[in-house]
């Protein structure tokens, strides 16, 4: 995952509450093999309507998102943070997130910005006009206009996010503490390893149902 | 060594703690993984990107389920046919792809094993009591009817579990679920999971790990149990756990996938080792008692929304609770039925008996005994059996059961998810009504516009041979004893 410390340019102004996953990036758009390409999906439904904030070529490919409460409610389709990721959002701001999407949002490398809703109200009417930085150093939001919110996350993921480090990249640190545990385990529970191999199960072998 | 009494749930846990972190969150080890095609493919390309390996390939298993047409699979000469919706393909083809590049064990769309992820687990002994299983799939808390920690992730943790064979978790509450008496007649594992996820709510066990007890429990055989732990997500609970007991073991052993020799004598003292102390306590305790539940099913949206099929659908304005009613009354918006309608008497126009909370072989042989004899009513437009895996087709072909629901009107299919969710090309058109024995009842989870009806394979069979939501009992006077 590429490190973020600062994401700074346009934000969709666009303040909407319970935006849904479903809303993000409908179900047709999950039979995907890859998490690149879902943007052409995203916001199908409201890209439908004329005029709207996604089409507009002042946001084109702006990297900040900003949105009501309960933002990314719904499924836990790690798809709607592949969609946004996509778009080239690298955040989001809003009053509150779903527990599932500010998960997903993590790790893809999104960050998800709680603000109080007056916060969020201002940035809406500044982001018509103005761009906006979001920084992981200082932990505020800032814009030209001389605003300053500050925004809290949890340690750890504030250190993955900006050391660019994945979950699975320090889970993987712990190589030793893993093997110990599975020299643990063959000793304790050897039947627990299978022998791989047999790509395809003989069906004489099979078993019964 | 803390001689605490511990649940199933505490035991499987304490055995399977990598490290601890100074929040409470544990490294988990985990012992079993199923991977199937729609879920799995960004986890494969990122492992790629990242230039990483699959930690345990031993420890996984593939099988391509949710996009899979349920047509035939090969030609009369046995070449494969090809799948025309070329996303589902694609997905297929990259799975297939995935696990040779990778190296785990794969079971091929036309492999006699093939089937829902959730039916071939259990079926081939790659489900173990005592051992941590995930898939990238809700429904996972099935394997819990085997005394299995078992629970649904997402696509960045099917690629942690690859690549480490850990997930960082914090420990769950327990919640005991007792069924006391023994189950009248007509009433099935399914009836018994409806009727506990109608009193606990759809939300009822969130934050916790259920623990399935009781006489009715301990009296069901496997399949009955997978019924019931399928749908501990359905009752907000992550996972749903029976303790393992003779049935199991009976069940288990002789599988392809299941320890065999000195490995199952020993496995099985372990095992014997895992129920919950007697002294052990559970955070929250439920219970029902079986002289109380009919044959039930769902009328609205959620899988909360239980009545028996000799109740009528019900007020919005009867709910104490005002979501509810606003809840109840976009509900029966949706599902056309008017409140004060006897169940009984509303029309259905598609039968679904399938999905991997009711496509196992004591399923087919329950619509079959009510299927006997009689044929699919007039005004069904479609009536679809579909058999949770290739062995369950096979089985019960050999007992003959096929012919029983071709000759009544049935189609007879291959193995898949299938009218659970649409993803393939077996849907219900928009504005119909199915009896399905799947496991969500959501708006659209059948196809666009869709209306399910939650109940067990039996109630489904009644439904298709009188076209409408039937009391299962009245079909199976005298045939059963
Ligand atoms: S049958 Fe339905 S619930 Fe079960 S795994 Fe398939 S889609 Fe999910």
């Amino acid at each position: 995952m590429q490190p973020v410390v600062t994401v700074s340019g346009r934000a969709y102004p666009w303040g909407a509450k319970n935006v849904d996953t479903d809303i993000i990036i409908p179900a047709h758009w999950l039979k995907t093999t890859t998490r690149e390409g879902l943007a052409k999906g995203a916001f199908e439904t409201v890209r439908a309507e004329p005029g709207n904030l996604f089409d507009d070529p002042t946001y084109r490919r702006a990297p900040i998102l900003i949105a009501g409460e309960n933002f990314g409610c719904g499924s836990s389709r790690e798809h709607a943070a592949w969609a946004l990721a996509d778009m080239g959002v690298a955040a989001v701001i809003a009053p509150s997130f779903s527990d599932i999407f500010s998960g997903n949002a993590f790790k893809n490398g999104i960050v998800p910005v709680v603000l109080p809703q007056e916060a969020v109200d201002r940035l809406v009417e500044v982001a018509r006009d103005h761009p906006i930085t979001v920084d992981l150093d200082t932990m505020t939001v800032t814009t030209p206009l001389q605003d300053r919110f500050s925004f809290e996350l949890d340690p750890f993921r504030r250190d993955c996010l900006m050391q660019g480090l994945d979950e699975i990249g320090l889970t993987l640190a712990k190589d030793t503490a893993i093997s110990k545990f599975e020299d643990g385990t063959s000793r304790a529970r050897p039947w627990i390893s299978r022998e791989s191999g047999n790509a395809r199960i003989a069906v004489e072998s099979a078993g019964r149902t | 060594m803390s001689t605490r009494p511990l649940t199933l749930y505490e035991k499987i846990w304490a055995d399977h703690v990598v490290g601890r972190q100074g929040d409470g969150t544990c490294l988990i080890y985990i012992d079993r993984h199923l991977v199937h095609e729609v879920t799995s493919p960004q986890a494969f390309s990122g492992l790629r990107s990242a230039g990483r390996s699959v930690r345990r390939p031993d420890l996984t298993l593939a099988v391509p389920d949710h996009n899979l047409p349920t047509t035939a699979r090969v030609d009369a000469a046995g070449r494969r046919l090809p799948i025309t919706d070329t996303a589902s393909a694609d997905q297929l083809a990259a799975l297939e792809r995935n696990t040779a590049e990778f190296g785990i064990d794969y079971i091929d769309a036309t492999a006699a094993e093939q089937g829902i992820v959730h039916v071939v687990g259990p079926e081939q002994g790659f489900t173990l009591p005592g051992t941590t299983l995930v898939c990238g799939d809700s429904h996972t808390s099935a394997h819990g009817a085997l005394g299995a920690l078992a629970f649904g992730i997402g696509t960045s943790e099917v690629e942690h579990v690859l690549a480490t064979q850990t997930l960082l978790l914090r420990q769950s509450k327990t919640m005991e679920i007792r069924v006391d008496g023994t189950l009248g007649f007509g009433v099935s594992a399914k009836d018994v999971v409806l009727a506990i996820i109608g009193k606990i709510g759809a939300a009822g066990g969130t934050g916790h790990v259920i623990e399935f007890t009781g006489e009715v429990i301990r009296a069901l055989s496997i399949e009955g149990r997978l019924t019931i732990s399928n749908m501990s997500i359905e009752g907000g609970a992550r996972a749903g756990l029976i303790a393992p007991d003779e049935t199991t073991y009976a069940y288990l052993k002789g599988r392809p996938m299941a320890p065999s020799g000195d490995a199952w004598d020993r496995a099985l003292a372990y095992w014997r080792s895992l129920p919950t102390d007697a002294a052990a306590t559970y955070d929250a305790v439920v219970k029902l008692d079986a002289t109380d539940i009919a044959p039930s099913l769902t009328w609205g949206t959620s899988p909360e929304d239980v009545v028996p099929i000799t109740g009528i659908v019900p007020d919005p304005d009867s709910f104490a609770d005002a979501s509810k009613r606003v809840a109840a009354r976009k509900s029966l918006d949706y599902m056309g039925l008017e409140p004060g309608t006897r169940m009984q008497d509303v029309a259905v126009d598609n039968i679904f008996i399938g999905s991997c909370t009711n496509s196992r072989i004591e399923d087919l042989r329950a619509a079959a005994e009510v299927v006997k004899g009689r044929h699919v009513a007039d005004g069904v437009r479609q009536a679809l059996i579909v058999p949770g895996s290739g062995l369950v087709k096979r089985q019960a072909e050999s007992e003959g059961l096929d012919r029983i629901f071709t000759e009544a009107g049935f189609e007879w299919r291959e193995p898949g998810c299938s009218m659970c969710l649409a993803m393939n090309p077996d849907k219900v058109p928009p504005g119909q009504r199915c009896a399905s024995t799947s496991n969500r009842n959501f708006v659209g989870r059948q196809g666009p516009g869709a209306r399910t009806h939650l109940m067990s394979p039996a109630m489904a069979a009644a439904a298709a041979v009188t076209g409408r939501l039937t009391d299962v009992r009245e079909l199976l006077g005298g045939r059963v004893s």
